[in-house]
């Protein structure tokens, strides 16, 4: 938290100059960066809620998002047409919902949204989670509206939307309650069990009373039976499904082991006879269960996230039913219904356009960065933003036929062809697997042959003392681990195999704009021509550009920086290419040079291509240059010069001008940069890479970058990035700090020392006990303690990785995304995020 | 010894009583948040609200 006055007290992010916003918080003047965080902090203060920058531990950043169109259209869940799909009634008057908050990242954040939703009249109860940032809110319908409670949430800062049940959360939540539910289970099995087990191993040596061992027998037979039928069902249904894929997994012995010793210890509970194992198999059935408890909690965090990501349908649409607009949701379109699509809404599904013309955003399903025109009878493809004016669509495809549910499955059988390391690693565990099955049996048949009783018991010792326990314990505990420690860092890994890769990397490659640099143009220099007054030409340029979304447009406004525009009559844009307008009855025109030279009389030679530039001139003369850069991250020149203490080679391919590219190349000390590559010559390039022997990562964040992400070994996607970009990663750096990529890589390579001493003390353990076990040295109780101690081991060195520290972990949360300073009017931010990454096109690609 | 033909059916009876429990915890979602109570409990409104800024609060 920022105790001077140059950063806002609120979010920390730095005071522009000349800006001046404060808020009295407990007797103490605040600064304030921009209206957003005063309006939040206000909304704190006058409800009598500053304990939250007491208790917070982190920094809110999310206050910018309140956007007056956005609170308009939390109306809209007032609806019950919209309602249905995600409120439940739970009373007469009284409903429930869930709701994902978005912008939690301390408790406090918790304790504030609800203190300040139970402040309301008519809320009955309103619940965060901290650990998945869900919300359940139980209101009384006939006092308060869902909308007011949305606004609430959005007046102090952070945004809510309905959470659709019938999504993955559910069956998150399903899976987790079952998971938990078998491990308590079986926990208390072992607990007890062991009890029992240790009266009677004392008992063998001691004496004991005959009656009293099969009663104990007996009860641990009772106790293990529920553990066997109810906990260890995942083993069983796993096995069951190995053998008939014909394959054979770490379930296959597991299922055997816990099969077997229960049979035979049955047999020997019913007969009197033999030994009986009911510990091994509680104790083994809980320490499975525990590993795959943890791996399944990484892994539903990740889901989690992405489910957040993918938010590109809106959940609701206007229908136009014989001239008259209802709201449906979206879920209940059909095929032939008129929709209408107000400029800066999302289209809900595919359909051809029969009212109006527009330019529709595209960016985030074709990668076309620029919008695109449309007219009456195109098609337009759901999930592209509408722009400029109102459409009428007839729908044409919905749900599952749409273009981006196809994108999606596409993506999704990309998905699961890839992991090829995770393919590697299921072989060589079904191979072992095979071999430990092959030594139980001929085991087995040499002792049967040889008439030994015990050749059952040494089999079944074989088998739970070689349980590839230590084995299937080793990776993923540590991989668990390292990933948790990731995701606190804002590196999202959503493949397994992508940490274990990562600690193999030889070669970085990253893309250029919005990767290396921030992706956002900023006005460097004004070139005068004419003896024009600067002043005068940037205030003419931003008085143009007020009628433009373009990124260009934007960073010319924020560097004029003042409202006293002029007025502009006759504006008219040519969106990605230029504007007209008429200024003081003197007609203008702005824009790339293209534009210039079809608008203008001005004689080709006087204009000249150079780097990002636009142009302002009049009918006759040019009167000023406008030259633009690409920010660069802040992080990126330590990044590569730790990358490159690691021994790492870093590379960028890119699809902008070599000359760019050089320069940038030449900033930050790396040494092969290649530029004006086309997706397709970014493939190539990986290819050749790879064919000599490289395990590259890839850190992009654009459509283009898609295809060479889901090449490269290991595929780093920025958390500002494309959807598709990510949905195509590996891991995402929700943090967009480029630092923690080297944290990621520390980690991995420690991941993988620990995956190494793990996996060779899991061999020597075998190399020793499988013989002794063969050779009948072993009896199963010692098998099963040998079999847990080393399970023990291999954990406690996998927790080993949550302890450490991280070199670079920087407390800097404020340098990161920062829209909202830059970007006074963010209001279409979602929609506008992606075009800024490719926008160096609009003024080079002629 | 013929205690334990009493005892040890009495410590299973116990045992299921905590699993029925635990199961009970699971279905009321004791489960479902195992990060925020441990934060939720450091913070607490003992403190006197401040004169200029009265609480709307109503009472719970």
């Amino acid at each position: 938290m920022s105790k001077d006055n140059q950063h806002c007290f609120h979010c920390d992010l730095p005071v522009p100059k000349g800006i001046d916003y404060s808020v009295n918080i407990d007797n103490v003047v605040r600064s304030m960066c921009c209206p957003g965080c005063k309006a939040v902090a206000q909304a704190i203060v006058d409800n009598g809620l500053t304990h939250y920058y007491q208790y917070r531990t982190d920094n809110n950043n999310l206050s910018r998002q309140l956007v007056p169109e956005e609170l308009a259209n939390l109306d809209l869940y007032d609806n019950p047409a919209i309602q249905k799909n995600f409120v439940r009634h739970s009373g007469e008057s009284n409903k429930q919902a869930a709701l994902i908050l978005e912008g939690i990242v301390c408790a406090a954040c918790v304790w504030l949204s609800e203190r300040h939703v139970m402040q309301l009249p008519g809320v009955k109860s309103f619940q965060v989670n901290y650990s998945t940032h869900r919300a359940q809110v139980e209101w009384d319908e006939d006092q308060i509206k869902l909308s007011q409670i949305l606004r609430a949430i959005t007046e102090i800062g952070y945004r809510a939307h309905p959470l659709d049940p019938k999504r993955q959360e559910v069956l998150y939540r399903k899976e987790r309650s079952q998971s938990i539910r078998r491990m308590a289970v079986a926990g208390f099995g072992a607990m007890q069990v062991m009890m029992l087990a240790v009266a009677l191993y004392a008992g063998d040596y001691q004496g004991m009373d005959v009656n009293l061992e099969r009663f104990f027998r007996w009860v641990s037979l009772l106790i293990t039976t529920p553990v066997l039928l109810y906990s260890a069902r995942p083993f069983f249904i796993g096995a069951w499904r190995d053998l008939k894929l014909r394959s054979l997994g770490m379930d296959v012995p597991v299922a055997l082991a816990i099969a077997g010793a229960y049979a035979a210890s049955f047999w020997g509970t019913a007969t009197n006879s033999g030994e009986v194992y009911f510990d091994s198999v509680t104790m083994f059935t809980f320490f499975l269960l525990t590993g795959r408890y943890l791996e399944m909690m990484a892994r539903q965090r990740a889901g989690r996230a992405a489910e957040e990501l993918v938010k590109l349908i809106p959940a609701m649409a206007m229908r136009i039913v014989v001239n008259e607009q209802e709201i449906i949701a979206v879920s209940d379109l059909s095929e032939g219904d008129i929709i209408l699509v107000k400029p800066g809404e999302s289209i809900p599904a595919d359909g051809f356009i029969c009212k109006g013309t527009s330019s529709v955003d595209e960016s985030l399903l074709t990668g076309e960065s620029l919008p695109i025109r449309y007219k009456v009878g195109d098609r337009v493809i759901g999930g592209s933003v509408n722009i400029e004016s109102a459409l009428q669509l007839e729908v044409k495809a919905i749900g599952q036929n749409t273009v981006l549910a196809s994108i999606q499955r596409l993506l999704e059988r990309a998905q699961s062809e890839k992991p090829r390391l995770a393919k590697l690693a299921d072989k060589v565990a079904s191979r072992f697997v095979f071999a430990i099955l092959l030594v139980a049996l001929s085991v087995g048949l040499f002792w049967w042959s040889a008439g030994s009783a015990d050749a059952f018991w040494i089999v079944i010792s074989v088998l739970v003392v070689t349980c590839p326990c230590a084995l299937s314990l080793a990776t993923p505990t540590a991989l668990t681990v390292a990933t948790g420690q990731l995701t606190r860092l804002g590196i999202l890994t959503t493949r397994g195999h992508a940490l274990e890769t990562l600690s193999k990397v030889t070669h970085m490659v990253f893309d250029k704009t919005g990767t290396l640099t921030e992706g956002k143009l900023k006005l460097v220099e004004v070139k005068i021509l004419l003896q024009s007054n600067r002043d005068e030409c940037l205030r003419i340029a931003a008085s143009l550009e007020q009628f433009s979304e373009h990124p260009v447009a934007k960073s010319i406004l924020l560097a004029y920086g003042k409202t006293n525009t002029h007025i502009v009559s006759e504006a008219q844009n040519s969106p990605g290419r230029g504007l007209k307008g008429k200024v003081n009855r003197e007609t203008f025109f702005i824009g790339n040079s293209n534009f210039i030279r079809e608008q203008t009389q001005i004689s080709p030679e006087q204009i000249k291509d150079s780097r990002i530039q636009v142009l302002l001139a009049t009918q006759t003369d040019v009167l000023a240059v406008f030259q633009f850069e690409d920010v660069l991250r802040t992080s990126s020149k330590q990044t590569i010069s730790n990358l490159n203490e690691l021994g790492i080679k870093t590379l960028i391919l890119s699809g902008d001008r070599q000359a760019t590219v050089d320069q940038l190349a030449q900033q930050l000390n790396i040494s092969h940069a290649i530029g004006e590559l086309s997706p397709q010559q970014k493939l190539d390039k990986l290819n050749e890479l790879q064919s000599s022997g490289a395990v590259v990562a890839m850190v992009g964040d654009g459509i283009n970058d898609a295809p060479v992400l889901s090449k490269a070994q290991v595929s780093i996607a920025m958390g500002q990035g494309t959807q598709i970009a990510q949905a195509s990663a590996d891991m995402i750096l929700l943090s967009n700090d480029l630092v923690h990529l080297v944290d990621g890589l520390h980690m991995s390579r420690r991941m993988q020392a620990i995956i190494r001493q793990n996996l060779a003390w899991a061999l020597v353990y075998n190399v020793i006990a499988i013989p002794l076990a063969a050779v009948g040295w072993v009896a199963p109780w010692m098998a099963a303690i040998g079999m847990s101690a080393s399970s023990l081991l291999v954990v406690m060195n996998a927790l080993r990785l949550s302890n450490g520290r991280l070199n670079n972990t920087r407390v800097n949360n404020a340098g990161v995304n920062r829209v909202g300073i830059d970007d006074p009017d963010s209001q279409h931010n979602q929609a506008k995020q992606n075009e800024g990454l490719d926008l160096d096109q609009r003024v080079v690609s002629e | 010894m013929n205690i334990l033909y009493l005892l040890i059916p009495l410590g299973l009876l116990l045992l299921g009583i905590a699993v029925w429990g635990f199961m009970w915890a699971v279905h009321n979602g004791q489960f479902d948040d195992l990060e925020g109570p441990a934060h939720r409990i450091l913070m607490d409104d003992d403190e006197p609200p401040s004169v200029d800024a009265p609480l709307k609060d109503k009472d719970k």
